[in-house]
């Protein structure tokens, strides 16, 4: 069975997405994904979609479980790099992927989970960081 | 009037066979120079109502064709299946309407995205959907 890799990194859990997904595929990363945040006790997770061309209604599900899954298990999730064509399509199609974070690439990803864990819910002091 | 100026045909009936259909979709429309905006919307349009076929249909056959109306060209894909056909299609066509379990943006998500949409259904017997993407639509 195809899987995609789950790559752990400190309280963190790196996903790189490189193929195109297909339902099973999609369904399988949902289950490892939470089972992962569990056995490592995980506080974040990155979702790196940059070389995905593709997302339709089933996979925007998949993705808005797994934030909402993770975020039960205590654990954020932010999704990268979704390219302006997909971004357009997934809104047309009506799917607002409301509850996902998300963020233009890797590098601001990673520094919107790392402010997210530091700084638990204070998100104006975040905020004020960015300014100076 | 349209004219067909390639054509092929594939068999779907696992999930696996998604994404090779994607990807021959998306051949036509980078061949007819489709931008990358218009053939993310021809190939989720495609993985959308392939989706319905293997869930509701059973499996069935897509056919792939580049087509020309003479002012533009485009790529219009056939979805048949030999399923129990759609009792109400009135109410499939409706946002947030669902038998499965999905959202319910199918039909009418992929209706948005797409220029030509037509559903031809008949209970006991399947149902054909068939969707046109125009190279400059």
């Amino acid at each position: 069975m195809e899987r995609i890799p789950i790559l752990k990194m400190g309280d963190f859990l790196l996903v790189t997405i490189q193929v195109d997904l297909y339902d099973q595929l999609a369904e399988n990363l949902e289950s490892d994904l939470i089972n992962t945040i569990n056995k490592h006790s995980s506080k974040g997770v990155l979702i790196d979609i940059s070389a995905v061309s593709i997302i339709d209604s089933f996979m925007g599900r998949i993705l808005g479980n797994i934030a909402v899954m993770s975020k039960i298990m205590d654990a954020q999730t932010v999704v990268v790099g979704m390219q302006p064509a997909v971004a357009i399509t997934l809104v047309e199609l009506g799917l607002s992927l409301n509850g996902v974070i998300s963020a233009l690439n890797v590098e601001k990803g990673m520094d919107l989970l790392r402010a997210k864990m530091y700084n638990g819910d204070k998100e104006e002091q975040v905020y004020d960081d960015d300014e100076q | 009037m349209t004219t067909t100026n390639n054509k092929e045909e594939l068999l779907i009936i696992k999930e696996q066979d998604v994404v090779p259909l994607r990807n021959r979709v998306k051949d036509y429309g980078v061949k007819l120079g489709m931008s990358i905006l218009n053939q993310t919307k021809l190939i989720t349009a495609t993985s959308e109502l392939v989706r319905n076929l293997l869930k509701y249909g059973g499996g069935g056959k897509v056919i792939i064709e580049s087509v020309s109306n003479g002012r533009d060209n485009g790529v219009r894909v056939t979805f048949i299946d030999k399923g129990p056909g759609i009792k109400d299609i009135a109410l499939a066509m409706q946002d947030g309407y669902s038998t499965g379990k999905s959202l319910g943006l199918g039909l009418p998500g992929t209706k948005r995205l797409v220029n030509e949409f037509d559903i031809q259904t008949e209970l006991g017997s399947g149902t054909t959907v068939t969707i046109i993407k125009w190279k400059n639509g």
